[in-house]
């Protein structure tokens, strides 16, 4: 029997994804038993000419890590959305824009005018820019960087979404497991997480009241915590409670407090506008005054809430465009 | 006048790409590389919180994410005026060196692997990961993937994450090493030494046993005499988690040797309109184009450079290794850019017995890791060696820590005009008379190679093989021939 065809894509994405998949270690030979990986640039010498030959359809599953970013991404997932049954953003930035989604509170002229001028190392003159098209002894030409990052979604139709920055070997087992056992969840679904709040996989959990008050809000670098106890009751911002789980509480375990890059549970659309009522429900504030020493300790609430999915957010950033 | 587009598969179409001008006569009289990746970091990380940046930076390579984690939780000890209890360096290096240690065996087998190991002149099909299993045998190959396996399962431990590590902070790092840990990091450093040894010779009885290969590796085609840089410590030694900037001249002089805060003094960015990647310079030399010599400010960081820019090594082991070379290749400053493979492997050694001696050091067994800043917060600079060369983090903020102001300069943008002179080089000397043979492709893959850069990531090929293809178009602009190489 034919085995299954796999393709694996990135876009702006930072390689921790594919260094992920890599991480799989011994089971990556256990992934090749089973399909057949027609294109995955990071590693296999298939090349795009070989996808656009390809059925359309033919594909039974691409794995898209990374936002999209410039012209020629949006070229790349257009045509594997075409080739493939099912279309699965693999990591924070595919699914929600990430990291490099923050850019989307400058629009791109900000972005490009202090990258190639005032940045302090620059010595540019002539205000020499990269551009699209540009003419030495014969056209060069670079792809476009977009006026914004766009989560996958909102470029192609996504079936699946596989969550983390990176999302863990374990998580990614799991989702493979289920993309090939042919029992697939319904679309949409998020693969190879919990659906329950990390908390729920807290070793710190037992430590955590049912009830938590915070008198103040502190910044990771102004306190040593104590690693046993709870880093909420610790004043930290831990965003464990509204955050799905699946990562085993990697950056608690490191006493860190989690900072979200699983995204949210099912149901919730705007992960920080969840996370930021949340924090204000258990704040314990009584007059403006506290309001406002508590909001002082926190003077970049965007990215401390919005972090990982600032592009997906209904806030989108600076630059309103359209949805596609 | 024709055109000929290489484009790398790898890292798709176009996360790094080639264009070869030729004249009527068919000779290449330009190559240009172009790197088409623009993220937007420096700018985005204005308004954040700067005891954030060492969890933002690391996204902007996934492959080196302990770097930045690094450079950037240095520079927020920087900012915040803040010198970490002695425990926490030492810890912060340890973890430093099992990471530089891991990437570079990656690069060394897996990339490099099939080019040295296997040959530069074995059928394709063999030239691949396989391949080097095939050479060195099951048992080796499993040793390799188990101690890659065990370096990073370490630092996930220490660091939380070990894609985009957590740990580090201002002052020092999150909470100290646990008694199981720092005895799991002695046993596993034992196993570093061990592993860095036979490394090194498999490079000795593969590699340097076959005079085919060392005449690669001294080739003209692959030589510049460029400016070199690295961090030294105070006796001018490689060290990769601190010290002092020094560049040395074509000539293997010492032409600088500064502190990172001076950094602007020394650096200038400069902009080509045909890619998104700036081209640092020596700035007191001054931009002169893509030429090499002593007049041009182009300078090469990354192994072998850091090996040029200093005097020596710190550990004994690698301190031979490092004459060894030296001597072979006839004294300083080595001009080969293929040498990086060799002074790769001497790192291997440095970055083991720099672990080993730091996991025993009783000081890491220390509470102490932890020092709360008090400072109000004004302006930063951090440096490390990334795998990849020297990495600077600069910030700007206001009392609150909010940046105001962010400059990164990375590692693989230092390399990024030498690599830019391989690559016109390798073209130059290889398309003549309008014959452009597969010998091109090989070549132009070898010479990325050597840099491992980031950007180009053939260089984190599984098979390790940079698939190319080239278009060629005569005067009329039309297709006349493709050359492929998979
Ligand atoms: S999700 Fe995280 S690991 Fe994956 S590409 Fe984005 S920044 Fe990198
Ligand atoms: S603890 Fe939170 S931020 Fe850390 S890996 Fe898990 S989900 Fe991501």
């Amino acid at each position: 029997m034919e085995k299954p065809k796999m393709a694996l894509y990135w876009c702006a994405s930072c390689g921790g994804c594919e260094e992920a998949v890599v991480d799989l270690a011994e089971k990556i030979l256990d992934v090749i038993n089973l399909v057949d990986i027609v294109f995955w640039p990071v590693a296999v010498d298939f090349k795009i000419d070989d996808v656009e030959k390809l059925p359309d359809g033919s594909i039974v599953a691409s794995l898209i890590n990374g936002g999209v970013r410039l012209s020629e991404h949006e070229h790349v997932v257009k045509l594997l959305r075409r080739k493939s049954k099912i279309v699965v953003a693999y990591g924070a930035c595919s699914s929600w824009g990430g990291i490099p989604g923050l850019a989307n509170l400058y629009d791109k002229e900000e972005i490009l005018k202090y990258v190639y001028g005032d940045a302090p190392s620059v010595d540019n003159p002539g205000g020499v820019r990269p551009r699209e098209k540009h003419v030495e002894e014969v056209e060069l030409e670079l792809p476009s960087f977009l006026p914004r990052l766009l989560p996958l979604d909102v470029v192609i139709d996504v079936d699946y979404y596989i969550p983390g920055c990176p999302p863990t070997p374990e998580v990614t087992w799991k989702a493979l497991e289920i993309l090939l056992s042919g029992n697939l969840p319904p679309k949409g679904s998020v693969l190879g997480a919990s659906d329950r709040a990390l908390c729920y996989e807290c070793p710190l959990n037992n430590t955590k009241p049912d009830k938590i008050l915070l008198k103040d809000i502190k910044r990771p670098h102004q306190v040593i915590v104590d690693p046993e106890k709870c880093l909420l009751t610790q004043e930290l911002i831990c965003l464990g409670p509204v955050t799905r789980g699946g990562c085993g509480a990697l950056c608690i375990k490191a006493a860190m407090p989690c900072t979200g890059c699983f995204g949210s549970l099912d149901e919730v659309i705007d992960y920080g506008g969840k996370a930021v009522s949340y924090f204000a429900s258990i704040l314990d504030y009584y007059t403006e005054e506290d309001v406002e020493r508590i909001l002082d300790r926190l003077p970049d609430p965007m990215g401390v809430f919005y972090r990982y999915t600032l592009p997906a957010s209904r806030l989108r950033g600076k630059i309103k465009t359209t949805m596609r | 006048m024709r055109e000929v587009i290489i484009n790398p598969i790898t890292r798709l179409e176009g996360h790094g790409k080639i264009v070869v001008v030729l004249d009527d006569a068919g000779n290449c009289i330009k190559a240009y590389l172009q790197v088409p990746e623009l993220r937007g970091f420096e700018k985005f990380a204005v308004g954040r919180h700067a005891e954030d940046m060492p969890q933002i930076t690391p996204r902007i390579c996934g492959v080196c994410p302990m770097a930045h984690h690094m450079a950037s939780t240095k520079t927020l000890d920087d900012l915040y005026k803040v010198d970490p209890p002695e425990p926490a360096k030492k810890i912060r290096e340890m973890v430093y060196n099992i990471f530089m240690l891991e990437d570079h065996a990656l690069h060394f087998y897996i990339l490099a692997g099939p080019d040295f190991i296997v040959g530069p002149k074995a059928p394709k099909t063999e030239r691949n990961v396989i391949g080097v299993i095939k050479k060195v045998g099951n048992e080796v190959a499993l040793k390799i993937i188990g101690m890659r396996k065990k370096l990073r399962k370490l630092n996930e431990t220490i660091a939380g994450k070990v894609i985009h590590p957590v740990f580090g902070l201002p002052g020092g790092i999150s909470r100290p090493l646990s008694k199981e840990v720092v005895e799991e990091a002695r046993k596993i450093s034992d196993e570093a030494i061990e592993f860095a040894e036979f490394t090194y010779k498999i490079f000795k009885d593969i590699v340097l046993k076959n005079e085919e290969y060392v005449n690669l590796i001294t080739s003209e085609a692959y030589t510049h005499r460029t400016y070199y840089m690295g961090l030294v410590d105070d006796k001018n030694r490689v060290n990769f988690y601190d010290g002092k900037i020094r560049v040395v001249s074509p000539r293997g002089l010492e032409y600088a040797k500064f502190d990172v805060h001076q950094y602007l003094d020394y650096i200038a960015e400069h902009v080509e309109p045909w890619t998104y990647i700036k081209f640092p310079y020596l700035k007191k030399v001054g931009w002169r184009g893509f030429i090499d010599g002593e007049d041009s400010g182009i300078m090469s960081v990354a192994p072998l450079a850091r090996l040029n820019a200093a005097e020596g090594m710190a550990t004994p082991r690698a301190q031979e290794a490092y004459e060894e070379m030296y001597s072979m290749l006839g004294g300083k400053p080595v001009h080969h850019t293929l040498a990086n493979h060799w002074a790769r492997v001497i790192e291997i050694i440095y970055a083991a017995e720099r672990f080993r001696e730091l996991a025993y050091d009783p000081d890491i067994e220390s509470r102490d890791v932890r020092k709360i800043p008090t400072a109000i917060p004004d302006v930063g600079v951090g440096v490390v060696e990334a795998p990849r060369g020297t990495l600077i983090h600069h910030y700007e903020t206001d009392e609150r820590g909010v940046i105001k102001k962010a400059n990164l300069l990375v590692a693989t943008q230092h390399n990024a005009a030498r690599i830019a002179l391989s690559v016109d080089k390798a073209a130059r000397s290889l398309i003549k008379g309008g014959v452009i043979d597969e010998g091109l492709l090989n070549m132009v893959e070898m010479a990325f190679r050597a840099y491992d850069p980031c950007h180009a990531c053939g260089t984190h090929t599984l098979p390790g093989n940079l698939p190319i293809k080239i278009y060629i178009y005569n005067t009329e602009g039309q297709l006349i021939k493709t050359i492929e190489r998979f």
